[in-house]
């Protein structure tokens, strides 16, 4: 269960406005939360509170590959990110890592910046607690289920 | 393998996956472990990698042959932090004795050198962190970008999940008009169906056009599927394939890659399904220009004329190769960069380098008032040798078109050929090469 204050963004949002390239040159996380958002909204990294939630429209985390990307954003803080679509390696690395994405385009419509919602991943429902409306998203499929379950899947390889 | 592929009709992306696993059968939207011939990793997604994967504290990777690390985003060093990320590449290379590493002086643009160097063959499967790996498609082999996770999971293990990806067929017939190449058929195809048009799906790029187009040209299309949303890129082997990849293998052996595979040369079978078949008339494609910040935000050059600029760059693992410098330096040939324009010549690897030395191309571009810098990634990301300034403008063979791509959030970049490219440094503004020829 994920409760917090939304950040909404607009349709392909892609990786260098998550983390401008002029930031990958380290591996440390919180070095990469501290410039997160920055090229689509420079106060993002200082106003993000921990738990809150980025919502967005469609193709979120378009462009390179970097895995600075949801790094940045699960390092800021963000508990999930919920959008109408994912671009693909965002959508891999952000369940890899364990960072919750949940692909709803009726809650990314609805949404709006500032409200305050509530996400439940067993059941598959957001809540915006703001609007008091509900929305339903399809849950993981079992294979991704099992890598999330694990904590990611470097831990899931662990176990093996 | 014959009996594995004969059961049902199977596109080629199909055909590659099921070939990569101990499955009877296979389909699009099964989630898959598939075993990889290649993984890649540069410096910025490898020191990643690297760090997850000594936490599993095996002694060694699953295969030191099947390791490619190229230092190229960021190198020749930019700084000192760089620095230490390639000192990491070069360290896990050293520790597990990784052939694969190509150091600076031996490297060049990942995307460019692992073709060249025979690294890819066809039916390959290769995964690489790095968005634009989907450029090997156009040797007929299965290639994706994942990110750094991945790469230390098939460090591992040897393979990567993926989900099966539906195939999009994208048909192309007619005869090109001049000045139009490769970079354009894929400009004009995302401009047509978006940067999502093509969101987990393989990009099939077939019909008379691509039968006969060079492999040069067929890389620059799969390397920019990524900016369609694509999972892959991916073309038909062919005669062209075949010959380019025993240049490769000869070439590769030269330098002490010494890979000893020929591939696998699968073809789509006919009663392949497709997701959506797509149909392009190429005597209506002119040299366009992707306008920021999309690079489906495409445009006839001629639409363009009005827009000056004040830099041109002319490289990338999109355009990089030598038949990209070779088209620029046949315009650039006794002209003059304008005044105002800083142009800026990459070339892919240290062959196209020296090959670029040895014709007299470079010759052409320093004595037209450019730069011949050493290979790099560099500006297209951003990282060094020629970042934008606020308000600047640059026109640019790279891929990427973001907000603040190549520098500054208030700088632009408009995507285009070498030739368009070239033109445009001379008249230092968007230009059409039959203007300056």
């Amino acid at each position: 269960m994920h409760k917090g204050k939304v950040h909404k963004f607009g349709d392909d949002v892609n990786t260098d406005e998550i983390i401008p390239a002029r930031y990958l040159n380290t591996t440390d996380r919180g070095e990469l939360a501290s410039h997160c958002m920055e090229d689509a909204d420079p106060r993002f990294a200082k106003k993000v509170k921990p738990g809150d939630i980025m919502v967005a429209g469609k193709n979120f985390g378009c462009g390179s590959s970097r895995e600075h990307a949801p790094i940045a954003i699960k390092a800021a803080g963000v508990s999930c990110v919920i959008a109408e679509s994912f671009a693909r390696i965002f959508s891999r690395n952000s369940i890899n890592i364990g960072l919750p994405i949940i692909e709803s385009p009726e809650a990314s419509e609805r949404i709006k910046n500032g409200d305050i919602v509530s996400v439940d991943t067993v059941k598959g429902s957001i809540k915006n607690i703001t609007r008091k409306e509900k929305y339903a998203f399809e849950k993981y499929p079992p294979f991704m289920r099992k890598i999330i379950k694990a904590g990611g899947l470097m831990e899931k390889i662990k176990r093996r | 393998m014959t009996k594995k592929t004969n059961s049902m009709p199977y596109t080629i992306t199909e055909k590659i996956l099921l070939r990569h696993t101990k499955l009877k059968t296979i389909h699009p939207g099964e989630f898959i472990n598939a075993k990889v011939d290649i993984c890649l990793g540069n410096d910025i997604t490898a020191p990643f990698a690297i760090e997850e994967f000594e936490k599993l504290n095996l002694r060694d990777v699953f295969d030191k042959k099947k390791i490619v690390l190229v230092p190229d985003h960021f190198a020749p060093a930019k700084d000192m932090k760089s620095a230490n990320q390639c000192k990491i590449l070069a360290n896990f290379a050293k520790k597990h004795g990784i052939k694969n590493y190509f150091e600076v002086g031996r490297m060049g643009i990942e995307h460019v050198l692992l073709p060249e160097m025979g690294l890819v063959v066809p039916g390959d499967a290769v995964i690489g962190a790095d968005s634009h790996t989907c450029t090997y498609g156009a040797l007929g082999a299965f290639s994706a970008g994942v990110g750094s996770t991945d790469l230390a999971a098939a460090y591992a293990t040897g393979e990567c999940w993926f989900k099966v990806p539906e195939s999009i067929k994208f048909i192309f017939s007619g005869r090109l008009n001049k000045w139009v190449g490769g970079k354009d058929l894929i400009l004009h195809t995302i401009g047509d169906i978006g940067v999502d048009g093509a969101l987990y799906k393989a990009m099939e790029f077939c019909g008379p056009v691509i039968e006969i187009l060079p492999m040069d040209d067929r890389l620059a299309m799969c390397n920019m599927a990524i900016e369609a949303g694509g999972k892959s890129g991916i073309i038909a082997p062919d005669k062209i394939t075949k010959k380019f990849v025993k240049e490769a293998l000869t070439f590769g052996k030269k330098h002490g890659v010494g890979q000893n595979r020929r591939g696998r040369f699968y073809l789509s079978d006919p009663g392949a399904k497709y997701s959506k078949v797509y149909e392009y008339d190429v005597r209506k494609i002119e040299p366009v220009v992707a306008c920021p910040n999309l690079p489906s935000n495409v445009r006839p050059v001629k639409q363009l004329k009005g827009i000056s600029i004040n830099q041109a760059v002319i490289g990338s693992c999109t355009n990089g190769r030598i038949s990209d410098l070779r088209l620029a330096a046949r315009i650039l040939r006794g002209k003059k960069v304008n005044s105002a324009v800083r142009l800026i010549v990459i070339p892919g690897t240290q062959a196209v380098y020296l090959q670029a030395v040895r014709e007299g191309l470079a010759k052409i571009f320093v004595e037209a008032g450019g730069v011949f810098s050493t290979p790099t990634c560099g500006p297209c990301l951003g990282g060094h040798v020629g970042i934008l300034a606020e308000g600047e403008r640059a026109v640019s063979t790279t891929s990427r078109n973001f907000i603040g791509r190549m520098g500054h959030v208030k700088s632009e970049v408009y995507l285009s050929n070498p030739a368009v490219a070239a033109a445009s440094a001379i008249k230092g503004r968007i230009a059409h090469p039959e203007e300056v020829l």
